[in-house]
């Protein structure tokens, strides 16, 4: 370990320079003493003459800081974080000077993780590679071997990030990344105290980024919370929700309060009920160890699908300031009503063996590393009540399923037909509702479904759809969720994150779904590549109405 | 893709051939969400319309070249109408011939887009006073490049006179990383800057533009000093009380940030294609203030005869 302590020149970059290192490595030392004496101000907080808000072509760049990655090795580590930095990076939103440090048990040289990220940028980066971004990126590339009980790796992480701060003037800003199974918090969590890596000195910052799941109920968030809130503050904890880093789900916020067409309806005098549904073709593929036990409910409706409820019902906050926001989301969860009787307003399903999409597949007994008597659901859908001024008495439906017949995230308002029809009951016969779909993903964009006259000289009304894409009005990628919500950890700008208050919110109205499931005993089976269990269906057939078919 | 030739036509003809195109295609609706208007010559009209094409799949939009031909000839109007190509939206090359060049602005005006924005761009030789000129007038917004001037200093120094809120200038654009680069330099304090010196290649019109918009934000003296090239070069700005803070660029893709009491820094600072700059023009379609008062500043400097 010891030879790891030895300065080291960032990989690439020494060799550039001509003649010039001493000067540097003084400057280096200099550097280090201002640190020490004066730190750097926060970015933004001293008046920087060369900027104005009325310069909009000036992006929001995140100052000189050192992103700390646990658990590099991971999939979401090599398919969307480390493309995403590069992404970052080619759209110039990283500082100069940004640093990445990769930590994990891997007897790995700087070099190997640049490898490692090399790979993970060309195969999945959204943007055409460069190579002077890539220049710019690996310069600051470090990588760090170790377990998370070694204390000796954690000492080298300290000297090292110690280090980049003298190397590459990162002023002490450091965010890590546990991008790690939650068992492994406490512990690289007590690590960064022990090394005084979680306390920042006057004038820098250090945040600490956690994916979810943030528990598996109540009690366990609560632990989870308590674990780093000891040695975080709320403020410098960011949850990410990948979800919330879409640009559609921002949309959502844009097309209710930006807008006067839509929010006169949005209520219970023209809203029949909202659907909102996360459908998955595929299973849950390598995911077995964390997957059985834990389930639909807790792996997407606990977070996403809440979230997307929230920010369809809430009412307008203030500001889209992290505060007004959040303030305004948990009211609505607050607000939400589980239905009276758990058992016909909620539905659970197994996928069992069958054919998706032109293929045979198993069911989700078969899979490997489950046990055949799981009871664990990879089907779940809840009627839930928001109950306020706006919203009683309208049923929120959501549902989320793996190996459904396709993917598809979307939000469905769908509004009460015309009380009355001035046509004859046989002209209006094929009318549905009219409806106000949010299409998450894939195909963002919103449609709106209306009644049209069908041309020729009957007066018949049938369901058209006008469509909205974003690929086609806008961008023709937009950024990935992750470039959005790793920039604003870097920026530390808050609002896409939840809070504490939210994740607790959320797990007070699934954990009572749980315990009466849990009582129930086996999930009902579906089809591969079917619509859900026909519970689900008769769930929605009792009050009337019916899923929006896939 | 789908390429259709009109000679001797119509702007009511072009209009319903685009519609009769977009149905055939199978996609009615209009997602497009404005108007580019593209007055060229025909040696630039493959490079811009290209660009434009580009640009498009960010901004889907109904691109319209105008190209004016021949005075002498006997009036006519040809169109080239492209659909379905890589990009989303629509491609009209007009082809003005005769006393029409004099009136380009009917054939336009029933061929925009309705309630939608319109851009009107030059990528050569620009009109004197572009908001007066008649094409100018339909546009909220209206771009040029110095760069493409006779004299591009004299051309950029000169648009403080002619400026009317909605002017840009590809000049001005091709800054942005250079702008965004020096103002996160100053995220964190920096000092007084006393003074400095923007080097570029001899004749580069972004050269005098950042050194104004640099003397206007910073308020210190900042002198343009020729470099070999290419392009803009380097930034170098004295702090008080002794250093630089500078920003240099010599082989147009990676520069090198230093400053007092800081390890240097390397960034990446390509040149970008026409294409990008057009795609953030097209970005914000309100009148961009800061150019205004970069402009301003830049004549009051020729004025007071610094160069």
């Amino acid at each position: 370990m010891t030879e790891r302590k030895e300065p080291q020149a960032p990989a690439g970059g020494a060799t550039a320079r001509t003649g010039d290192d001493l000067t540097s490595a003084e400057r280096a030392v200099l550097a280090a003493a201002r640190a020490a004496t004066t730190g750097t101000a926060e970015p933004g907080m001293a008046a920087n003459p060369l900027r104005d808000p009325r310069d909009r072509r000036l992006p929001r760049v995140a100052g000189p800081c050192v992103l700390v990655l646990f658990g590099v090795t991971g999939d979401l580590a090599k398919r969307k974080l480390l493309p995403a930095i590069y992404d970052l990076g080619n759209r110039g939103l990283l500082p100069p000077g940004f640093s990445l440090v990769g930590f994990a048990r891997r007897d790995w040289a700087h070099e190997d993780f640049a490898q490692v990220t090399y790979e993970a940028v060309k195969e999945h980066a959204r943007t055409p590679f460069r190579e002077e971004v890539w220049k710019q990126l690996s310069e600051g590339i470090h990588f760090c071997p170790g377990e998370f009980s070694d204390d000796g790796a954690f000492d080298v992480l300290a000297m090292m990030l110690k280090e980049i701060d003298e190397t590459r003037g990162t002023g002490g800003n450091y965010a890590f990344y546990l991008s790690v199974p939650p068992k492994f918090f406490p512990l690289v969590i007590q690590q960064l105290k022990r090394t005084n890596l979680a306390k920042a000195p006057a004038g820098s910052w250090r945040r600490v980024v956690i994916e979810k799941p943030f528990g598996h109920d109540l009690k366990s968030a609560r632990e989870l919370n308590e674990i780093t809130s000891a040695v975080f503050p709320e403020s410098s904890v960011f949850r990410i929700d990948h979800y919330l880093g879409k640009e559609t789900v921002q949309n959502i916020l844009a097309l209710r309060f930006a807008n006067t067409l839509y929010e006169p309806i949005w209520n219970r005098g023209y809203v029949d009920h909202v659907q909102i549904t996360m459908a998955e073709d595929i299973g849950i593929g390598g995911r077995a160890g964390y997957y059985d036990g834990i389930g639909a409910a807790r792996d997407v409706i606990q977070n996403h699908l809440l979230q997307l409820l929230a920010l369809v019902a809430m009412e307008d906050p203030t500001s889209f300031d992290a505060d007004a926001l959040r303030r305004e989301k948990e009211k609505v969860l607050r607000a939400v009503k589980l239905p009276a009787d758990l058992a016909t307003g909620t539905a659970r399903g197994q996928y069992l063996r069958g054919w998706q999409g032109g293929e045979p597949v198993v069911g989700y007994l078969e899979e490997q590393g489950i046990s055949p008597d799981s009871t664990t659901e990879t089907y779940a859908a809840v009627k839930l009540e928001v109950a306020n001024r706006r919203w009683a008495g309208v049923p929120f439906y959501l549902r989320t399923g793996k190996r459904l017949s396709r993917r598809m995230t979307e939000v469905a308002v769908v509004f009460q037909r015309a009380p009355h029809l001035p046509f004859s009951k046989d002209d209006t016969e094929i009318l549905g509702h009219n409806a106000l779909v949010i299409r998450v993903q894939p195909d963002e964009g919103i449609t709106v479904r209306f009644g049209s006259k069908v041309p020729g000289t009957a007066m018949e009304v049938r369901d058209v759809n006008m469509d909205f894409a974003y690929g086609e009005s806008f961008m023709e990628s937009s950024p990935e969720a992750y470039e959005r919500l790793l920039l604003d950890v870097l920026i530390g700008d808050p609002p896409l994150f939840p809070h504490q208050r939210e994740v607790e919110l959320s797990w007070q109205i699934l954990d009572p779904i749980e315990e009466f499931w849990a009582s129930q005993g086996r999930p009902e089976g579906y089809v591969s590549g079917s619509w859900g269990p026909a519970s689900a269906d008769a769930m929605l057939a009792r009050d009337g109405r019916a899923w929006r078919r896939l | 893709m789908t390429t259709f030739n009109l000679t001797e036509t119509t702007a009511s003809k072009i209009s319903s051939t685009l519609t009769r195109l977009r149905h055939q295609m199978g996609a009615p609706a209009v997602g497009m969400v404005l108007t580019l208007v593209v007055v060229v010559d025909e040696a630039g009209q493959y490079d811009a319309l290209r660009a434009a094409t580009e640009a498009a799949r960010e901004h889907p939009s109904r691109i319209l070249i105008v190209i004016s031909r021949d005075p002498a000839e006997p009036d006519r109007l040809d169109a080239e109408i492209r659909v379905g190509e890589s990009a989303p939206g629509e491609v009209v090359l007009l082809r003005l011939y005769g006393e029409l060049t004099e009136h380009a602005d009917s054939v336009i005006m029933p061929l925009l887009l309705t309630d939608t924005p319109v851009v009107v761009w030059w990528p050569g030789q620009c009109p004197d006073i572009p908001a007066k000129h008649p094409i100018g007038q339909l546009g909220s917004r209206r771009i040029m490049d110095a760069r493409s001037a006779p004299d591009p200093v004299a051309a950029v120094s000169s648009r403080a006179a002619s400026y009317v809120p909605g002017d840009t200038d590809l000049a001005w654009t091709r800054l942005t990383p250079w702008r965004s680069l020096l103002a996160a330099a100053f995220d964190q304090p920096v000092g007084k800057i006393t003074g400095g010196v923007v080097e570029a290649a001899a004749g580069n019109p972004s050269a005098p533009l950042l050194a104004a918009w640099l003397c206007d934000r910073l308020d210190a003296p900042i002198e343009i000093a020729d470099s070999a090239g290419p392009g803009l070069t380097g930034v170098r700005l004295s702090v008080e009380g002794g250093g630089e803070l500078t920003l240099s660029r010599t082989d147009a893709r990676l520069a090198t940030l230093s400053r007092p009491g800081h390890p240097d820094r390397r960034v990446a600072l390509a040149r970008r294609p026409t294409s990008e700059l057009l795609a953030e023009e097209l970005r914000r379609l309100d009148p961009d203030d800061i150019y205004a008062a970069a402009i301003r500043r830049l004549a009051a400097m020729k004025g007071r005869g610094r160069s």
